[in-house]
C-alpha cells in the first residue's frame, strides 16, 4: 500500500470514528439529544465504543478469511479510539448521570453484573492502552506483548456481556453485536483448529517419509 | 445513627445549598399571578395547562385537588419519550408511528364479573365529566415526567357496570392489530410481548379516587404514542402498569396475568408501587432522573402519594409483593 492511500484510510478511520462524538456535540447546541439527554449521550458513547472493540478485533480474520494483511496496521488506531470512548462514556456515568454519588455507584458495581463487566472492561483496558506505544512493544518483547493484548478478546466479550445484560427484553440490538463477535472469535478459532490439525497431520507423515527416504 | 441523622436533616431540607431556595419573593408573585388568571378565566377549564400540540381540544375543568407544585414536563418531551411496545421497542418509536393507529371506531367492551356489563363507544366515554389532573409519572426505567392528564375516574365507568361481590381484580386489555401497531409484528428475533398487553390492578386499587380513565393531555384529545384514545393512570404504580389503547376491562376474580410479569417475573411484580427500597434487578430504584432536569432526584414512596394509598397496602410485605 503507498503512503498516500494509507494516510488517506488513517484519516478516514478517525472520521468516522469521531463522527457520532461530533453527532452528539451537534445534538447538544441544536438541543436534539432526546428527551433524555444523559442516557442519549451514555448509550451512544457506549455503543460507539463497542463498534470500535469490534472493529479492531475484526482486523485478523480480514487477513485470515481474504488474505489481506493491510488492515492489521489500523488495529491499534482503531483501538486506542475504542478507549477513548469507553473513558468519556464511564466519565460521563460518573459526572453527569450520577453526579460523583461514589457510594451509590459502587453499590452499583457490587450488585449490577451488567455494570460489573463493564467496569471490569474498562480496567482491562487500561494495561492495553498504556502499552499501545511501539517503545512498550521493544521493551516488553514481541511475545509478551501479544500475549498481554490477548485480553482484547476478554474485553470483546465482557462488553457484550454488558450491551446484553443491560438491554430489556425485546431490545435486540445487542444480539446483533454478540453474532459479530461470535463470528469474529470463531474465525480465529477455525484458523487456530485448521493449523493445529495441519502440524499434526506433518508431524504423523514425517516418519513415513523419513524412512522412505 | 449518623445515616439516620443525616435523612432527618434531608427531610428538614438543610442538605439544600441556599443558593438552590427560590426566594419566597418570586413564588409567591408566582402565585399571585395564577390566582388572578385563574379569576380571569370565565370557562372553567381556561385555567387548564396550554395546548401545545395540533390536536383537538378537550373541555375539561381543573381539579384543584390533584394539582403539585413541580414544573409541568413539556408536551414535547411527553409525546416523544414513549415506552409502548406495540409501535416499537424504541422510546421514539411511538411518536414515529403513532399516524398508524386509527382511534375511531373505538369501542370498550366492560364485563366479567359485573351486574350490567356494557361496550361503550368512546363518544359516550368521552361524556363522562372531564377533569385535568397533574400527576408525577415514574418510569421502572428511573425516570419521570409531571403531566396535565385529562379524564375521569376508573370508579365512575365501574359503578356504572355494577361490580358483583365476587369481583377482586379488574384486567386491561390493549388493541391487538399489528397493521395499526408494527410492534406487534413477529421480528427476526420472535416476538418482544406475548400480545394482547394485559395489565391488572386489584379492585379497591381500581376505584381508588387517583385512578384515572384518561382521554387527553395538555388540554387537547390524547396523541397516539401516549395511549389513545383511551387509557388508565394509576399514579402511584410504575407506568407499565398503566395500560393504554384499552379495549377491554374485565372484572376477575383472580389476579389478572399481566404481560411484564410473564415477560420477566423477576423484574415486574403484579404490584409494581412505586418503591425506593425495592431495586430493579438492574438499577436502583432509590432515584430518578425528572425529565428535563440535570441531577437526579430522590424517589419518592408511592411516588408521593403514600398519604392517600399506603393504607390499601397496610400489614403487607412490600418487598415480597413487588
Amino acid at each position: 500500500m503507498s503512503p498516500r492511500v494509507r494516510i488517506a484510510l488513517k484519516a478516514a478511520v478517525w472520521v468516522a470514528a469521531l463522527w457520532p462524538l461530533g453527532v452528539l456535540v451537534r445534538g447538544y447546541f441544536a438541543d436534539d439529544l432526546t428527551a433524555n439527554p444523559i442516557d442519549y449521550i451514555t448509550r451512544t458513547l457506549g455503543l460507539t465504543a463497542l463498534v470500535l472493540i469490534l472493529a479492531s478485533l475484526g482486523m485478523t480474520p480480514l487477513r485470515i478469511v481474504f488474505g489481506w494483511s493491510w488492515p492489521i496496521q489500523f488495529r491499534r488506531l482503531l483501538g486506542l479510539l475504542a478507549f477513548f470512548y469507553v473513558v468519556v462514556h464511564f466519565s460521563v456515568w460518573i459526572g453527569l448521570d450520577h453526579f460523583f454519588d461514589w457510594p451509590r455507584m459502587w453499590q452499583d458495581v457490587r450488585k449490577r453484573p451488567f455494570i460489573t463487566v463493564g467496569m471490569l472492561a474498562l480496567l482491562l483496558l487500561l494495561p492495553l492502552a498504556a502499552t499501545s506505544t511501539t517503545g512498550m512493544i521493544k521493551r516488553m518483547g514481541g511475545a509478551n506483548w501479544r500475549l498481554l493484548h490477548k485480553l482484547a478478546y476478554v474485553i470483546g466479550i465482557l462488553g457484550v456481556l454488558h450491551f446484553l445484560w443491560l438491554s430489556k427484553k425485546g431490545r435486540t440490538t445487542a444480539y446483533y453485536y454478540a453474532i459479530t463477535l461470535a463470528v469474529l472469535l470463531g474465525v480465529r478459532l477455525w484458523d487456530w483448529l485448521r493449523k493445529r490439525w495441519r502440524a499434526s497431520v506433518e508431524t504423523a507423515r514425517r516418519p513415513t517419509a523419513a524412512r522412505e527416504a | 445513627m449518623l445515616a439516620k441523622r443525616e435523612d432527618e436533616r434531608k427531610l428538614r431540607g438543610e442538605d439544600i445549598p441556599p443558593s438552590e431556595i427560590t426566594d419566597p419573593g418570586i413564588y409567591l408573585n408566582r402565585r399571585a399571578f395564577m390566582t388572578g388568571v385563574a379569576a380571569l378565566a370565565l370557562a372553567p377549564w381556561a385555567g387548564m395547562a396550554q395546548a401545545q400540540g395540533n390536536l383537538q381540544p378537550l373541555q375539561a375543568t381543573k381539579n384543584p385537588a390533584y394539582q403539585l407544585p413541580d414544573a409541568l414536563t413539556s408536551y414535547k418531551n411527553i409525546t416523544t419519550y414513549n415506552n409502548f411496545y406495540e409501535f416499537g421497542t424504541d422510546k421514539g418509536d411511538p411518536a414515529a408511528h403513532a399516524s398508524s393507529l386509527k382511534t375511531r371506531p373505538w369501542t370498550v367492551q366492560v364485563d366479567g364479573l359485573c351486574a350490567k356489563p356494557k361496550t361503550f363507544d368512546i363518544e359516550e366515554l368521552l361524556k363522562f365529566p372531564l377533569e385535568e389532573r397533574v400527576y408525577r409519572l415514574r418510569c421502572v426505567e428511573a425516570w419521570s415526567m409531571i403531566i396535565p392528564w385529562i379524564g375521569f375516574p376508573l370508579s365512575a365507568l365501574l359503578k356504572r357496570v355494577e361490580p358483583t361481590g365476587q369481583a377482586k381484580y379488574v384486567e386491561f386489555t390493549t388493541l391487538v392489530n399489528p397493521e395499526m401497531f408494527p410492534g406487534q409484528k413477529r421480528g427476526i428475533f420472535g416476538f418482544t410481548l406475548d400480545w394482547p398487553y394485559t395489565e391488572g390492578l386489584r379492585l379497591d386499587e381500581a376505584m381508588h379516587p387517583l385512578t384515572l380513565m384518561t382521554v387527553g393531555l395538555y388540554g387537547q384529545v390524547l396523541p397516539n404514542q401516549n395511549g389513545a384514545p383511551l387509557r388508565v393512570v394509576v399514579p402511584w404504580k410504575y407506568g407499565f402498569k398503566s395500560g393504554k389503547s384499552i379495549v377491554r376491562i374485565r372484572l376477575t376474580q383472580d389476579e389478572p396475568k399481566t404481560s411484564w410479569n410473564r415477560a420477566a417475573p423477576n423484574e415486574y411484580g403484579f404490584y409494581s408501587n412505586v418503591n425506593p427500597e425495592v431495586s430493579h434487578p438492574r438499577w436502583s430504584q432509590a432515584n430518578e432522573r425528572r425529565i428535563g432536569e440535570l441531577r437526579r432526584r430522590e424517589t419518592l414512596m408511592f411516588n408521593g402519594y403514600g398519604d392517600q394509598v399506603a393504607s390499601l397496602y397496610a400489614g403487607m410485605d412490600l418487598k415480597r409483593y413487588y
